[in-house]
């Protein structure tokens, strides 16, 4: 057994295994009951199954000039991709429709009372 | 390789057509921006499968520019609905101003 | 801004002393390196040519868009660091295969919660990465980071009872500990010890 199957073997199995998290992730989309669930789901295949296909990817190529191409990409996903997760959530939280009855606690909404509670004490100064 | 390829090949193509479903189906603009975040990365998976099969790095490049700006696009359509409603998330933004 | 009279000032005011020439030199230091090894990585090889081309792009773009300033007082631990990335990693996989196996169980809904999580370290630094890497694992999402009082508030999937919103909260806890082990000062350090995960107040 050469070193060039083994590496073969391993990226498949890295590539099926992110297509697999691909596929949980849409499955996710299409049943999770509302927005900021839904955003869970989508974290996957941004995340573990982009850097499983890099590997798999890095794994196949197997040279420096694609290796150091393939680093940047996972560098800058995993930059990015907590900046849009990020601006949504905040988005979403208090005008989306949020399923209330689905939480266990949320320890948010105190927070904005105070916040806006605040701001109507120092409003008129 | 063939195998792998074919498999892989069908499962993000289910992927992609459940997350097609919820990109129509919405029902806020926000679920259709998470949505087609989730498409790209369906996208770059595919793309990358596609040069370890082959073992042909032209299209590497794309997915540089895809993972740089990936993120323009969830991020300015939250801003929009953001703006939409300029009142009531100036509250919720207020905790990080310095 | 008036203090939060819910808020206790300690041990939580944030750290931000007025950055020193020094520590400005530093960091800028460190945004060259960066923004060089970036452009070395895109050209794929080493050369001479591309790292003074490197130089060059590096000193236009923070001469044109100059870096807010962040407070580092730290250095970098190797070994904490190591101990963070192979944590993360498995709390990677852990959680992807949770969030799926939760996508893919027959007629349950999965509930939900959000948690205020109050961190020890109030910098930018420490707020934005621990911030960073929980949205990067799925099944916890940040709604609101709260800078004044260093409190992330998070949106946690497939919770159930509130004995496993405290694990999580001392989760985030465990999770900011080892970054600031990894990175932080030995003032940062000394809030991290005196404050250990399991007996941590949070706002109500």
């Amino acid at each position: 057994m050469n070193l060039d199957v083994v590496f073969d073997v391993v990226a498949s199995i890295c590539l099926v295994a992110g297509a697999l998290l691909s596929l949980a992730a849409g499955v996710a989309l299409v049943r999770f009951p509302d927005l900021l669930t839904r955003m869970h789901a989508a974290a996957k295949p941004q995340v573990l199954g982009l850097l499983l296909v890099l590997v798999g990817c890095a794994l196949r190529l197997r040279t420096g000039v694609d290796i150091t191409t393939l680093v940047l990409v996972g560098a800058f996903s995993l930059a990015t991709a907590p900046v849009a997760a990020h601006m949504v959530g905040r988005v979403a939280y208090p005008h989306e429709d949020i399923r209330t009855d689905l939480l266990v606690t949320d320890e948010l909404a105190a927070h904005l009372d105070r916040v806006a509670d605040e701001r109507e004490h120092s409003a008129p100064a | 390789m063939t195998a792998v390829a074919v498999t892989v090949t069908v499962l993000l193509a289910v992927a992609g057509g459940l997350t097609l479903t919820r990109v129509i189906r919405g029902p806020s603009i926000l679920d259709r921006a998470v949505a087609t975040d989730v498409l790209l990365a369906i996208i770059v998976a595919a793309i990358a499968t596609e040069a370890a099969y082959s073992r042909d790095a032209t299209a590497l490049p794309v997915l540089v520019v895809l993972a740089v700006l990936g993120f323009v696009g969830s991020v300015s359509v939250a801003r929009f609905a953001a703006r939409r409603d300029d009142n009531a998330t100036s509250t919720t933004s207020d905790g990080s101003q310095p | 801004m008036s203090s939060d009279p819910m808020t206790p000032a300690e041990p939580n005011e944030p750290l931000r002393p007025a950055l020193s020439r020094t520590a400005r030199r530093r960091n800028q230091v460190i945004a060259v390196t960066a923004l060089v090894a970036v452009w070395v990585l895109l050209w794929g090889t080493l050369s001479w040519a591309n790292i003074i081309g490197g130089l060059v792009v590096a000193a236009v773009l923070l001469a044109v868009f100059p870096l807010p300033p962040v407070t580092f007082a730290g250095r970098i631990h190797p070994l904490p660091m190591l101990r963070f990335w192979l944590h993360f990693l498995r709390d990677l996989v852990v959680a992807s295969a949770q969030v799926a196996w939760l996508a893919m169980r027959v007629g349950h809904t999965p509930q939900s919660a959000i948690i205020a999580a109050r961190l020890r370290v109030n910098t930018d630094l420490n707020l934005t990465l621990t911030a960073e890497a929980l949205s990067l694992l799925p099944g916890s999402l940040i709604l609101e980071a709260d800078r004044r009082t260093g409190t992330l508030y998070i949106h946690v999937l497939g919770v159930t009872s509130r004995d496993e919103v405290e694990r999580f909260r001392r989760g985030v806890l465990e999770l900011e500990a080892r970054i600031v082990e990894a990175i932080g000062s030995p003032e940062e350090l000394r809030r991290i010890r005196e404050n250990p995960a399991d007996r941590e107040g949070v706002p109500a």
